[in-house]
Formats: C-alpha cells, structure tokens, sequence
C-alpha cells in the first residue's frame, strides 16, 4: 500500500518535474494592451452602473463576469432541467453504445 | 421595432436581441452534442450582428463557458464525464496551450504566420475529417464481416483502435479512469493533451475540435464519455479565458447574458439527443462539421489570395458556417424530439 503511494508520488513529482519547462516558456512577453473606455453618458441604472464598473476596475469588473456566468449558467440550466423532466424525458440514464 | 435592440453599455452598440438569443440555441445545441465550444461559429454570427470584432471573442468566450457548464451538468448525469481524466488532461492543456501561443509570437516576430496557420489548420481539419470516415469505414467493414461469421459484434468495439497500442505504455503512474473505462498511464492524456494544446495554441482556437478526436482515437473514450470529458475542459479553459479577456476590457456580459438564454436550452437539446444517437452517429456528424468548417477556412483563403473578390469569399464564408448550424442543429432537434416520443410513448405503453 505505501509502496503505491511512494510510486504514486515519484510520478507525479517526475510529471511536474518534466512539465516545468513549459510553465518557463509560458511566461514570456505579453502583447501590448489597448484600452477601451466605455460611454456611459447616455446609460441610465443598472447599466450605467456596469459601464462605470469597466472604467473604474477592470479587476472588479472581470471578477463579476466569472461569478455571474456560471451563476447564471446553473440557474438557465436547472430551469431547462425542470422544463424537460416534465415533458417526461428521464435525465438520469443513458446507454453507452457505439452503433 | 426598437424594443428588438438592447443596448451594449461596453462596446456601446444597438444589437438585434433576438439574433443573439437564436445563435446562442444553434452553437448551444451543437457544443452540447459535439462537445467543442464552437467559436469558429459563433464569431462570424456575431459580426453579422454588427459586434465590434474587438468584443466579439471575448463575449463568445464567456458565453461559451456558462454554455459547457450546462452541457456538462448534464452529460455528468448522464454519466459521460470522467472528470479525473478531464482534470489530468487540463494540467497537458494549459502548459500546451501556453507554449503554442508563445510559439506564435516568436514566430511573428520572424514573419507573418498568419497564412502557415491558416494552411496548417486546414491540413489538421482534413486529417481529422479523414480519420473520422477512415474509422467509420472501417467499422462497417468490420460489422458486415462480424455478420457473415455469424458472431455478435461488441456495442462499444470501434473501427481504428489506436488506443489500444497506446495503452500498452506502462509508465508509472497507472490511472483507472472509471467512467471512460481506461487503464492506462498517466502519462498518455497528459501527453495528448498537451499535444492538442499545443496546436490550439498555435491556431488561435479553443480545441475542442481537436481534443474531441483525440480524446476518441488516442485516449481510448467511448465517443459520449469523449464529448462530456471535453465539454468539462471546455467548461474550465472558458471561465479562464473569459477571465483573461474581461480583464483586458474585450467582454460585453449583457451580449454574453442574452446568448446564454438560447445556449441553455440550446446546450440541454444537444446533450440530450447523445442519449438517441448512438457514437457512430455522433462520428459521422462531427466529421460533417469539420468539413464545413474546412471549407469556410479555403473561402477565407481564397478571400486573401484574390482581394479583388474578397468580399464575395468572405460573405460565402460566413453564409456557409451559418448555413452549416442551422441545418445541424435543426438536424440534432428534431432527432432529439423523435428520441424525446419514442421514449415517453415507450414508457406510457410499460
């Protein structure tokens, strides 16, 4: 049982090992950024809000969009899970077949 | 017809909502059955919606990511994701990834690469179309030979079965992958994934539509666990990449928002018709695909090559992606609604 786990762990300490060349080589130069300024003079509530949060914080602004899109995402999704279990289609079980 | 347009507040343009509502459904329905995000049809669709090419990446891959989390909630309980493998493969996926854009950049500072990675994702499409009807060729081969002998063949035997030499590789460690029904090194997704990566990098795309294939002939999955395991790393790879892209101000999330609506049905109707096709069907369809999305890279060729009828190629280009989603994911409803009636009026007459 220890064995396996030993042999377990020099793999994974060899597979890191081997990897990280390629963690070096992705940490070359970057593309230069262009900076887009969103116009919010025209926006009203809601948006306005969401535009001013791009031109003040892009940090900010980028950390909602990665929480609220699988927020999202999970909320259409279990709504159209709900539409079609009561259409009556079993959602639990496949068969794994290839012809 | 105002209330048909709905504000960007970021890109600051008026977009048809119901455009958006309707590409989100075809590309939903298409990623949720192949497995692949589909940017190279969800790009042109945008442009013809008149999104700024500067936002449309960034909006196709937020949209993307919340599309594969639907997908793969759902093929999860269908059983059809192996998420240890899919975890595995990311470690090969980033670092490829990585090394393949950095590649890109050295290279463009040699040269305009722009027209060798073009050429170069042609002559992938084709191998991969190739090998896709090579092995269901060669599956019908095998099944009418299997006939004549009288013998039953196996549901989940396949026709090329290159996996099966690649198992053979026992380099420490071994890993069970429970749900894809392989033992094998770790080191084999690892590889591949990095190697998928890697070309992803190098073409500017997500890589499903590499990954999927690779997942199939060189993993060993069966063709519904490849297409779960791949919509999980799509679903991983999207959150990232949309993170990269809202950082660098090129996300509109309301655009994102709105696709996401038909995505979401799009995305549960193309997981749930892989429950009435069996793999094969799934093979023959993504080739089909892979051809359609070679030929609009020959029309975006031609484009460059004669400027005088760039815009006659370029608009051919888009009308065929766009042709090619509709008639597919009209094709995958309608075998989702007869599965859908069989199985009801099957269970009603229990």
């Amino acid at each position: 049982m220890l064995i396996n786990k030993l042999k377990l762990l020099c793999g994974l300490i060899g597979m890191i090992a081997a990897l990280w060349p390629g963690f070096l080589l992705a940490a070359g130069e970057k593309a230069a950024a262009i900076v887009i300024v969103a116009d919010t003079r025209g926006l009203t509530g809601l948006m306005k809000w969401w535009g001013s949060l791009y031109n003040e914080s892009h940090a900010w602004f980028s950390a909602l969009t990665v929480v609220l899109i699988p927020i999202i995402g999970v909320l259409f999704g279990v709504v159209a899970d709900l539409i079609m279990s009561h259409m009556g289609i079993d959602l639990k079980s496949r068969e794994l077949a290839e012809h | 017809m105002d209330w048909l347009y709905v504000h960007m507040p970021i890109a600051g343009v008026d977009i048809f909502w119901p455009g958006l509502i309707i590409l989100g459904i075809g590309v939903g329905i298409i990623g949720g059955f192949f497995g692949m995000g589909g940017a190279w049809m969800v790009t042109p669709g945008l442009n013809i919606l008149g999104f700024p090419m500067a936002f449309a990446i960034g909006t196709d891959i937020a949209h993307m990511a919340g599309k594969s989390l639907i997908a793969t909630m759902r093929h999860g309980k269908f059983g059809n994701v192996d998420y240890r493998l899919g975890l595995i493969m990311l470690i090969g996926t980033v670092v490829g990834f990585e090394v393949g854009a950095q590649m890109v950049m050295w290279l463009e500072r040699l040269g305009n690469v722009d027209l060798v990675v073009r050429y170069l994702y042609l002559i992938l499409l084709a191998a991969i179309a190739l090998l896709v009807f090579t092995d269901v060729a060669k599956k019908r081969r095998k099944e009418q030979e299997a006939k004549k002998a009288g013998v039953e063949d196996d549901k989940l035997a396949t026709g090329i079965e290159w996996h099966k030499t690649l198992h053979k590789i026992k380099i420490p460690p071994m890993i069970n992958f429970k749900e894809a029904g392989i033992y094998c090194s770790a080191w084999l997704p690892i590889f591949i994934s990095f190697l998928t990566g890697w070309l992803a990098g190098i073409l500017g795309i997500g890589g499903g539509l590499i990954r999927m294939p690779a997942l199939i002939y060189l993993v060993g999955c069966p063709t519904h666990v490849a297409v779960g395991t791949d919509l999980f790393e799509v679903m991983i790879s999207g959150l990232y990449g949309a993170a990269t892209y809202t950082f660098k101000g090129r996300t509109e999330l309301v655009a994102a928002i709105i696709m996401l609506v038909g995505a979401s049905i799009g995305a549960q109707v193309g997981t749930v018709a892989t429950k009435y096709i069996k793999g094969y069907g799934i093979r023959i369809a993504f080739g089909c695909a892979v051809i359609g999305c070679a030929l609009s890279i020959i029309l975006k060729l031609l484009a460059k090559g004669m400027p005088k009828y760039q815009a006659i190629f370029d608009n051919t280009s888009t009308a065929l992606i766009l042709g090619l989603v509709s008639a597919m994911s009209l094709y995958i409803f309608f075998q989702m609604i007869k599965g859908a009636k069989k199985e009801i009026a099957d269970r009603k007459a229990k």
